[in-house]
């Protein structure tokens, strides 16, 4: 696949976001917020970072990416698709009867590499894989997404104390921290915050980034902070990004849009993508 | 210093089982670890992954042997499994070692996600298993791994018998390509008299007799052997005696056969709920059978304190105990 330049890049955005939101308004069912939170991060890992490719999937030197925050599944299934992976027509049968396009990821999509949507299970899998890496003197990299709501769960801090030990720094954990989850704010439900502080007190190396500036994503990603740590980005996004009456509202958590509001969002894209390519 | 702890065997066990010739080897967790080091050595990719729980898995020769081999995950038994299952993805093959009152159910799951539903061929081992840690309670007691890892798709549940059963069982799992539950005590063993090989869905046939069956698994199957040999020579009741090492996939084939003698006594170091003794009941019923039968194992109920030992014969797991169960149902 041929590289995309800069502006290419910057319209994937949201020709990911019209996509999504035409497969959750397709299916009826999906994670709309989440999804539009992780997009510009997916975008930079799999057009930018990830040394994989439907053709080098079955590589064992492929990097590994596991998308722990599983229900913005959808986020990753577009992209998939624009990589190849599968068919775009696939998407249509989302959450569908007897579909393995489910509201999480699984291995019967091509291009997933693990099962998850139970919260909490990325980071672990993650740093097994990320040892397995390291014993075999491997230089590919394990990249995983994961949720601030999610961070709760207790089993990611086991995980991440044992990635310090092991010093993994073949292992990046991004955290698409758009401060909601279902509940309402994460600060409300179960402060997470402060997030740098606690990922270096188990020491990791951390930048904080704006989980939509694709440059600055694009440079955090690109190679470990530091040696013999593994990575956290800390990526600040807005649950909804790109439509403005979704974005940073928690009912578009699992909300799917009616005709009038699919046909507003739709149009807001598509304006969006207008300026860019005017913009040109 | 206190009173050493009782044998699991009364003197009239010990004496049957020296005149029928048994000899006692080595607690299976010993096997275990040798086998998984002997393993480990001929394959550099053959990992153990331990939860502060190498000493109790006996697994320090090991760890000295082949430092690289183990992974040290701390008291985690969360992160245990999901890195055993991320480091199985990277086509290691992975024994994830803790005890098993924790591997069961504080990481059901992982188990149940990022093993089984992932298909990460990991081989989950269960030490200390049972009421091997009798007097430390029921926080460490294991009576509900057969019965959460049953329910578990694509996981097979093994409770080896014996020093022989142990050793196929490491070797099986290793092999494997779908995750295995191996599940071990501490206590020496008798070697049974069978030299069947383990095999999933698989009993080991260890006596004939058409009077009555006893189906047994892990360390209560050399006790309904005794028990049936003790049958023969006080009450001239033969008894056919199967191990079941693996739960599930089970031998249904073997539970029918159980059947045809009329009488039937499960047997396991398990709470009756959900464990050997119910999935011989659904067998029996689905095939349309239905032989007197009782479920010998745990009761519903907080477990007594005491040594393994004492457990097992509170709880009429013992040659005598079991003998009076099946002779209840026979009517003797």
């Amino acid at each position: 696949m041929t590289q995309l330049n800069d502006h290419e890049l910057a319209l994937k955005s949201w020709q990911y976001r019209r996509d999504i939101l035409r497969a959750i308004k397709h299916a009826g069912a999906g994670h709309t917020g989440g999804s539009l939170s992780c997009t510009d991060i997916l975008n930079v890992l799999y057009n930018r970072t990830l040394n994989v490719s439907p053709d080098t999937f079955g590589s064992p030197t492929r990097d590994r990416y596991v998308q722990s925050k599983g229900h913005s599944v959808e986020a990753l299934f577009v992209v998939l698709a624009d990589q190849g992976f599968f068919p775009a027509s696939d998407l249509d049968t989302l959450c569908g009867y007897q579909s393995h396009f489910v509201g999480h990821p699984t291995r019967k999509v091509p291009g997933i590499e693990q099962n998850t949507g139970a919260l909490g299970h990325g980071l672990p899998i993650c740093t097994g894989m990320a040892i397995g890496a390291k014993l075999d003197e491997a230089d590919w990299h394990v990249f995983t997404l994961l949720g601030d709501g999610e961070l709760a769960e207790g089993s990611n801090w086991e995980a991440a104390m044992a990635a310090a030990h092991y010093r993994l720094d073949n292992l990046t954990a991004i955290i698409d921290c758009n401060s909601l989850q279902i509940t309402g704010r994460t600060r409300d439900v179960m402060s997470s915050e402060p997030l740098a502080n606690k990922f270096d007190a188990f020491g990791w190396a951390v930048r904080e980034v704006d989980g939509h500036d694709l440059a600055a994503l694009e440079d955090a990603l690109a190679r470990p902070l530091a040696a013999g740590k593994p990575s956290a980005i800390i990526a600040r996004t807005i649950k909804g990004k790109g439509v403005s009456f979704m974005e940073d509202v928690g009912r578009w958590h699992h909300g799917v849009p009616n005709d009038e509001e699919f046909a507003a969002a739709i149009e807001e894209i598509d304006a969006a993508m207008a300026r860019l390519e005017a913009a040109a | 210093m206190s009173a050493p702890a009782p044998s699991m065997y009364s003197e009239a066990a010990t004496a049957l089982a020296t005149d029928l010739g048994l000899s006692k080897g080595r607690a299976n967790l010993e096997v275990f670890a040798a086998a998984v080091q002997d393993l480990a050595e001929a394959d550099r990719d053959v990992l153990a992954v331990t939860s502060d729980s190498r000493g109790s898995g006996k697994l320090g020769p090991f760890g000295q042997a082949l430092p690289r081999q183990i992974v040290e995950v701390g008291i985690a038994e969360q992160n245990l499994v999901g890195v055993a299952a991320g480091l199985a993805s990277t086509g290691k093959i992975v024994f994830a070692v803790s005890p098993a009152c924790f591997l069961a159910t504080r990481a059901l799951e992982q188990v149940k996600n990022d093993v089984a539903y992932s298909d990460n061929p990991v081989t989950l081992v269960g030490i200390s298993a049972g009421v091997s840690y009798g007097a430390l309670g029921s926080t460490h007691h294991s009576l509900h791994d057969f019965a959460a890892l049953r329910a578990i798709n694509n996981v097979e549940v093994c409770a080896p018998a014996d020093n022989f059963e142990a050793e196929q069982a490491v070797r099986y799992a290793a092999a494997a390509d779908r995750p295995v539950y191996l599940r071990f005590g501490k206590a020496p063993l008798y070697d049974l008299p069978s030299d069947a090989p383990v095999q999933p869905a698989r009993a080991r046939v260890l006596r004939e007799g058409g009077d009555g069956a006893f189906l047994a698994s892990g360390e209560t199957v050399i006790h309904a052997l005794l028990a049936a040999e003790h049958l023969a020579r006080e009450h001239g009741v033969q008894c056919r005696v199967a191990s079941l090492p693996s739960i599930k996939p089970l031998d249904t084939d073997e539970v029918a056969t159980a059947a045809v003698t009329g009488a039937v006594v499960t047997v396991e170091e398990h709470m009756v709920t959900g464990g050997l003794g119910e999935a011989c009941a659904a067998s029996l019923l689905q095939a349309g059978l239905a032989p007197r039968l009782r479920i010998a194992g745990i009761p519903d109920e907080y477990t007594v304190t005491g040594s393994q030992a004492d457990i097992f014969r509170h709880y009429g797991l013992s040659m005598e105990g079991l003998a009076d169960t099946m002779r209840s149902i026979l009517g003797h």
